[in-house]
């Protein structure tokens, strides 16, 4: 595979400032499209549901950046934090919606889905777990947690599953779609345990020897 | 959708009419798949004449209605809330008849306690119905009993906002239970049988935890993932209104149906 066109280095901060831009416009557009009634049927509904699924796709981004590397060669791990916290954003968002706009503050009432409804538990256990994560995005952290800030950021893979849980729950008839997301976390979790022993493989010649045959 | 003449029905209500954009166009018929635009997005090959209707089972005179011995009843426009199972409902301006003038023309039998429904099943017309993922069984089917299906407020419905019905809506003729929730009104309708045991529903069968037979619209009982204390108003204040409003028991119904349930356990038999 011939590798991709690298990204001149002066522009590598430049593009995960563009990344966080971009990677915002869904909100924005769905936030617009709703506050000026050009959602259609329930747009309170449809916008919770934008975000929500955007939450999952980046959280899936950002799962996907490892694998990409140790498969294509390809080091996109300058975008993972960006990815991580447009997560975070989106879930926050999510919540937010489902708060203000759906439930119109009714504390009690959300309070009693995050204890009664099970994919809401999930899905606000995921949102809780990724305060500490989206804290300690920074350098500074990285720097003072030492290796333990490794260990922290796996909670990801547990956020992960949360996330396709919560969706694939939410809905009256499992589809495509949840079983999509379902699958897609499932194998982005399940490559971690592989990768040491596949970039061995691959450090020791494996590759090699596929060329030839 | 051509225009349809009806008299004002009895039933009328000082809420304000959801927008008939939304009413045609925010719809739950997952023979078309399962997105609230889907119906109205991928109904447009269905045909919806020519049609009958086979009532049968325990009847004196079984009888096949065609589309215009439907449309010849003395039809009457109803207004009436619409309480989907989701927590989002409606205010409807159907054009329909009394669901009871039907039987009568069929004359059940002593021992016919239920009348069971079921809609039509047309894969190359309908795409929910064909290909790899299908989200229910086929042919999606209701049920009531005599007395719910006799009662004044049960109306086949033929229109809505003056108009036949749209094929997202459950063209030709469907079924309008107010005080149920949505998904008792079985759309598209095909056959009506008359019978002496409980008949199946389609999502009591999918999920019996979740739907029950009855399925009254019921604020004290909570579907399992969701609370139906309070619903969502289709059309009304947009992002900021303040549109979620209590849901009342019976759908807002009860005086004229409570009665049907005297002495039953709603939270059993919901």
């Amino acid at each position: 595979m011939p590798p991709l066109p690298a990204l001149p280095r002066k522009y590598h901060a430049a593009s995960v400032w563009l990344l966080y831009i971009v990677g915002l416009v869904p909100a924005a557009w769905g936030f617009w499209l709703g506050a000026t009634g050009r959602l259609p049927g329930n747009p309170v509904k449809e916008f919770e549901h934008l975000l929500g699924l955007w939450a999952l796709r980046f959280l899936v981004a950002t799962l996907a950046i490892t694998p990409l590397r140790d498969l294509l060669g390809v080091n996109w791990l300058r975008y993972r934090r960006a990815l991580g916290l447009l997560a975070f954003w989106y879930v926050l968002m999510h919540f937010s919606t489902y708060m203000l706009l759906d439930q119109v503050l009714n504390v009690s009432a959300v309070l009693a889905d995050i204890a009664k409804r099970p994919f809401i538990t999930i899905g606000m256990a995921g949102f809780v777990l990724l305060i500490p994560l989206a804290l300690t995005s920074n350098a500074w952290s990285i720097r003072r947690l030492g290796p333990r800030w490794g260990k922290l950021h796996r909670l990801v893979y547990v956020i992960a599953a949360a996330g396709a849980l919560h969706f694939a729950l939410s809905v009256k008839v499992v589809g495509p779609e949840q079983w999509m997301y379902v699958a897609l976390v499932a194998a982005l979790v399940a490559w971690r345990p592989v990768r040491p022993r596949f970039n061995r493989w691959k450090r020791g010649g494996g590759r090699a020897r596929l060329n030839e045959a | 959708a051509a225009p349809l003449d009806a008299a004002p029905g009895r039933y009328v209500l000082d809420e304000a009419l959801t927008p008939e954009k939304d009413v045609t166009g925010y719809n739950n018929f997952y023979e078309f798949g399962t997105g609230k635009g889907d119906p109205a997005a991928n109904s447009g090959a269905f045909e919806p004449e020519p049609w009958s209707v086979a009532v049968g089972g325990l009847v004196a005179k079984p009888k096949t209605f065609g589309l215009e011995e439907l449309l010849a009843f003395p039809l009457e426009e109803r207004i009436y809330r619409m309480r989907c199972v989701e927590a989002w409902s409606m205010v409807i301006p159907w054009i329909g008849f009394p669901l009871a003038s039907l039987l009568d023309r069929v004359e059940p039998l002593g021992d016919a306690k239920y009348v069971a429904f079921e809609t039509v099943v047309r894969p190359r017309q309908m795409p929910g119905q064909s290909g790899f993922f299908q989200p229910l069984p086929w042919p999606y089917v209701e049920g009531l009993r005599l007395d719910e299906a006799r009662h004044p407020l049960t109306i086949l419905s033929v229109g809505v906002y003056g108009k036949t019905l749209p094929n997202q809506n459950g063209a030709p003729v469907r079924l309008v239970v107010p005080w149920k929730y949505g998904f008792k009104g079985i759309k598209s309708i095909v056959r009506i049988t008359l019978t002496d045991k409980e008949p199946p529903s389609t999502w009591n069968v999918s999920a019996p935890q979740e739907y029950g037979f009855y399925a009254n619209v019921n604020p004290e009982v909570d579907h399992p993932r969701w609370s139906q204390a309070s619903e969502n108003r289709i059309g009304e204040g947009g992002f900021f209104g303040a549109n979620r409003r209590p849901t009342l028991p019976f759908n807002g119904y009860g005086e004229e149906v409570a009665g049907l349930y005297a002495g039953m356990d709603l939270r059993v038999n919901y």
